[in-house]
């Protein structure tokens, strides 16, 4: 969903958090029990799917055929049967959820990278310089965050069969590139609209040429957006199947949401790999979404809230 | 694996590489231009790439999409209106697909819409560290891929046969209760197993509704807060008459962007039951009719239908934009 309109438009500077409450008012809206409650049942209701399938990716095939994932914790005795066969199963052999793990990467990476390059100087000539039809041409923009990818499914898979494109990375690169081109263009112009323009002037004025400022000053300004841009392209990538399975589909190439797809039709029943997949699936994004959570929330709000 | 590994670090080097150059090559052009013309040329030059890449993948094929629909499966020869007229005409597309993810857009967003404002509203109360656990915990499920959040669902929803131990917890539920094992995803039954999926879906995007709602809630200004509580008015007044007027572009932000995802829904129907038991929704039927059936007439005016449904949305953003630009 990461198609969004104006959903992660970038970090404005000028978000101020709210006053404190004043001392003839002592916040009246602290949380009583009720709040609480409601709250605690929200948040184990939310965590209840993860355990359990956390639970299973642990248990031996037996176990997790024959006795349901609660049990672990309903008789902790049955704690020491756990195992971590089922992720060096997953990794390796015949399941091959490491070599998805690397085709991930490698489709993730410049997905990711090469869409905030163009878009960056893109928005930067939206933002800085005069230009005719530069309006028309940003509507334009506006206008195709809304369009489904869905349009480009067929035509580009003949296009890719022509020139022997289809399965090959580049062929999951160029398409995320540009399905991802349009918002990416859009948040970093907003962003870039609100920096400083006497700076960027001043610059001008000393000579300075608009590779120049671009690099130096306005490059580096941008950072916020560029970060919570990345975020965003690098989780809706990796996380994507669709794209995946109509340009680069099954086999030696595939990401692992293919590869846990596959998985799970052809074991039907052997959950505790399946759930191990989905674990090693997870395991990148997790980690992104903890390190960088502040830059993802901050991105995600400030440019939103504006509408 | 190590030469995997080698091969596709090569490949993302050079890929990254080439987009490198492409903007010193451009770079090069214009700086060999004469005197004015570098500078009437170089914002042109600028966005190409990315302009490049909307065309390709946006506009050349939404044009292509819209003269396939009125083609054969092989969009060869003309056919009129006989794909949208055999769409039309079955009643598993317009009873079961059509109306599915009519239901779909009807209810997730909305719902996503309330339970992120639940949670924002309330979360606000607690002390910063409350806070924050409970929203890292309803936002987790943002970074997990739909295919993932299918598998772990599974845990829930699955079904063993009468008899046989359950594994699923919801039927596991049941058996405390000796109720006999439900099918859920099967029961189609006031479209109940269409519903379960959404909640995956659910489960997934309040996150992204929480976040944005929760700014917003502490956005507002607290003078207007305390100017109606020494009113007398009381909290949920506060909450209906002050805070939901003044973040009202906020919820139809998350509205909008939720009701555009849901209407693209493919990954939780196609990886938990494939469109099958009455779950069918239009992204589903779009993939179903180029893979199954190789019918990319069919596919493309499923496309269009969806675009139909979008333009609305378009024509908004870019009024929004327009007026947004003028404030």
């Amino acid at each position: 969903m990461t198609d969004t309109v104006t959903a992660p438009a970038a970090a404005s500077p000028a978000r101020k958090a709210r006053k404190p409450a004043t001392h003839f008012d002592p916040n009246p809206a602290k949380a009583g029990w009720f709040t609480r409650i409601v709250l605690l049942v929200i948040c184990v209701l939310w965590l209840i799917p993860l355990i359990g399938a956390l639970v299973t990716s642990f248990r031996t095939t037996s176990d997790a055929a024959n006795t349901g994932w609660w049990s672990v914790i309903v008789h902790p005795s049955t704690l020491s049967s756990l195992t971590l066969q089922n992720y060096s199963s997953a990794l390796g052999g015949t399941q091959h959820m490491g070599t998805a793990f690397i085709n991930s990467l490698a489709i993730t990476l410049p997905a990711t990278f090469i869409p905030i390059l163009i878009a960056s100087f893109a928005a930067y000539a939206f933002t800085f310089i005069e230009f005719k039809g530069r309006e028309f041409l940003f509507l334009t923009i506006v206008a195709m965050l809304v369009v489904p990818n869905y349009v480009a499914f067929i035509p580009i898979l003949k296009l890719y069969r022509d020139v022997g494109l289809n399965g090959s990375f580049p062929a999951a690169w160029l398409a995320h590139i540009g399905f991802g081109m349009s918002l990416a263009v859009y948040i970093l112009r907003n962003y870039m609209s609100t920096l400083p323009k006497t700076v960027i002037e001043s610059a001008k004025m000393d000579g300075a040429s608009h590779y120049m400022t671009f690099y130096r000053l306005v490059l580096p300004m941008s950072v916020p957006a560029l970060a919570s841009f990345a975020i965003f392209q690098f989780l809706w990538v990796w996380n994507d199947l669709l794209v995946a399975l109509v340009f680069i589909g099954p086999g030696n190439n595939e990401p692992v949401t293919v590869a846990l797809t596959g998985l799970q039709g052809q074991f039907g029943k052997g959950w505790e790999l399946v759930t191990a997949g989905g674990f090693i699936t997870m395991l990148l994004p997790v980690i992104v979404f903890f390190a960088l959570q502040r830059f993802f929330i901050r991105g995600l709000t400030a440019g939103a809230v504006k509408g | 694996m190590l030469v995997k590994a080698l091969i596709a670090l090569v490949t993302v080097a050079a890929g990254i590489g080439a987009a490198l150059l492409l903007y010193y090559i451009l770079n090069l052009i214009a700086e060999r231009l004469p005197g004015g013309w570098e500078d009437r040329i170089k914002p042109y030059l600028l966005i190409l790439p990315a302009f490049l890449a909307i065309v390709v993948y946006l506009i050349y094929p939404t044009v292509l999409t819209f003269i396939n629909s009125f083609k054969d499966n092989f969009s060869r020869n003309w056919v009129g209106f006989a794909n949208y007229r055999s769409l039309f005409e079955s009643s598993s597309f317009v009873k079961g697909t059509l109306f599915n993810t009519l239901l779909w857009i009807l209810i997730v967003p909305a719902v996503c819409v309330i339970l992120g404002l639940l949670v924002a509203t309330l979360a606000d109360r607690l002390s910063p560290q409350g806070e924050k656990t409970a929203k890292t915990i309803i936002f987790l499920p943002m970074a997990v891929a739909l295919v993932g959040s299918a598998v772990i669902w599974h845990f829930i929803y699955d079904s063993e046969p009468a008899g046989s131990t359950q594994i699923g917890l919801l039927n596991g539920i049941r058996s405390i209760f000796h109720q006999g094992p439900v099918a859920w995803l099967n029961t189609s039954t006031f479209h109940l197993n269409s519903v379960l999926l959404m909640v995956i879906l659910i489960w997934g995007q309040v996150g992204f509704s929480m976040v944005l709602l929760s700014a917003a809630v502490k956005g507002v200004p607290t003078d207007t807060l305390e100017a109606a509580r020494m009113d007398g008015a009381s909290e949920r007044q506060i909450f209906a008459r002050v805070v939901i007027p003044q973040i009202r572009g906020t919820i139809i932000t998350v509205f909008v962007t939720v009701t555009i995802g849901v209407l693209k829904v493919f990954d939780v129907v196609y990886v938990t039951t494939d469109g099958n038991f009455n779950t069918d929704v239009l992204g589903n039927q779009f993939w179903t009719q180029i893979s199954t059936f190789f019918n990319y007439g069919a596919a493309s005016a499923i496309v269009v239908i969806m675009m139909a449904a979008l333009i609305p949305i378009m024509w908004y953003q870019v009024r929004h934009f327009r007026a947004e630009e003028a404030a």
